[in-house]
């Protein structure tokens, strides 16, 4: 139920007038639950506004949280919530923030009388602040989600180095989930080292790829299958026992590719290969 | 050493762009520098035969890294050339494939079977002169004891 005109102006005046003794009530509701993760001059501060904000809102006629008079209030709380998502707080913890207010206003109406009146205002007003709560919600996860986007762009950049092993060996320690996109990244840059730096030799390290499926197999095969297209030869190495065991249930065949099990194995039998191509020419 | 003279004119169309063929040491280097259109290819081809018999060069190395599209005629003339060299006693190597060919190669399933690649002129030449260094028969009297004579 929404908060008519005239409980929405009464609230404001109970803002305005009990001020101090509602902000330290109201924060010493809310410091319990933060668990001295924020200081509580910080905190005090920030409740001071709000409850500023609140009163504005209200002076200003707003009969719900989506009315115009209460912008202002909104763009506080968004403000509030994707700081504290930020830090690191749960959801819950900032939406006891805002309800923290309901409790300390029933104390304060408590200490007036005219029971059947305030019971009334009350659960209006309550409305009002629950809506104010579960705004702090919606933004809180808008925030979080784009924290997410944010980082799987990270780790997309991130991902996949082509490193110089030897002279002529360079080496892809592939880590993380390999799909689509990824392995076409992987696949572009490894080719375009090999002309680079004109290696004749590319191992492809896996330890750090966490499951191997069909696909990802698929996409393992292309790499090596262009790289010997364009002259060069390619290894896969760092394959665990699981790993070698889905492989085999799967039936997925890697051919003449050569596998290895570790690193240094592969690099050794590149280094191997390269000496026994060089040794009857010279 | 270094040659390049003009092809000669064939009977097929003279008006033909030419791919031309120069003569390094004992290796025919050909460096594809404009489209390979089928004609183009064709012609590359029959040229070639004709310098590997005249010649008597034992390698030929083809590079393709100014090529942005190598389609399946162009592969499959590339294969030719390879099998044609091979019955001629010359060893075959493509080199220069720019990564983008490769991939697009990859995702057409062809991969260009009998043809030898290497990255680029350089390790082909490296790689053709490890094959004229150990002809296949050398090796194995290099394994059997000839020094001491003890082998019969």
């Amino acid at each position: 139920m929404a908060l008519s005109v005239e409980e929405a102006n009464r609230f404001a005046a109970l803002l305005e007038n009990d001020r101090d003794d509602l902000i330290a009530s109201w924060a010493e509701r809310v410091i319990g639950t933060l668990r001295g993760r924020l200081s509580h001059a910080e905190l005090r501060r920030q409740i001071s506004e709000l409850s500023r904000g609140f009163q504005a809102a209200l002076a200003g006629g707003a009969r719900s949280l989506s009315d115009e008079p209460a912008a202002e209030l909104r763009a506080q709380l968004s403000e509030l919530s994707g700081g504290r998502a930020r830090q690191g707080f749960s959801a819950t913890e900032i939406a006891v923030s805002v309800f923290a207010l309901k409790e300390s206003m029933l104390a304060l109406l408590n200490r007036q009388d005219g029971a059947a009146a305030t019971l009334r205002d009350y659960v209006a007003f309550s409305s009002f602040v629950d809506e104010a709560a579960l705004f702090t919600f919606d933004s809180y996860v808008r925030v979080r989600e784009e924290l997410i986007a944010d980082q799987a762009e990270q780790l997309l950049e991130l991902s996949t180095p082509v490193v110089k092993l030897w002279e002529g060996v360079v080496a892809v320690p592939l880590v993380g989930t390999l799909d689509s996109a990824r392995a076409q990244v992987v696949m572009e840059r490894l080719l375009q080292t090999l002309v680079d730096t004109s290696s004749p030799y590319a191992i492809i390290d896996i330890t750090g790829v966490p499951a191997v499926d069909t696909q990802v197999a698929q996409h393992i095969l292309k790499t090596v299958v262009a790289a010997r297209l364009m002259g060069a030869d390619c290894i896969i190495s760092g394959i665990r026992p699981q790993i070698a065991q889905t492989i085999v249930a799967l039936g997925i065949e890697f051919g003449d590719i050569a596998t290895k099990a570790s690193l240094a194995d592969a690099l050794r039998y590149v280094l191997g290969h390269a000496n026994q191509a060089k040794q009857p020419g010279r | 050493m270094c040659s390049a003279t003009p092809t000669r004119p064939s009977s097929r169309g003279a008006d033909v762009d030419r791919v031309p063929i120069l003569k390094i040491g004992g290796i025919l280097l050909v460096s594809i520098q404009i489209d390979m259109a089928d004609q183009v290819a064709l012609q590359l081809q029959e040229d070639l035969a004709d310098r590997v018999v005249t010649t008597g060069c034992h390698g030929v190395i083809i590079d393709i890294s100014a090529l942005d599209i190598v389609d399946s005629f162009v592969g499959r003339t590339l294969a030719t050339i390879a099998s044609i060299s091979r019955v001629l006693d010359a060893e075959t190597i493509v080199v220069g494939m720019r990564p983008a060919v490769a991939i697009t190669l990859v995702e057409l399933g062809l991969s260009l079977p009998g043809i030898r690649t290497a990255l680029n002129v350089e390790l082909g030449m490296e790689l053709l002169a490890q094959e004229r260094a150990v002809p296949p028969l050398l090796l194995e009297v290099e394994d059997g004891e000839v020094e001491d004579g003890s082998a019969s």
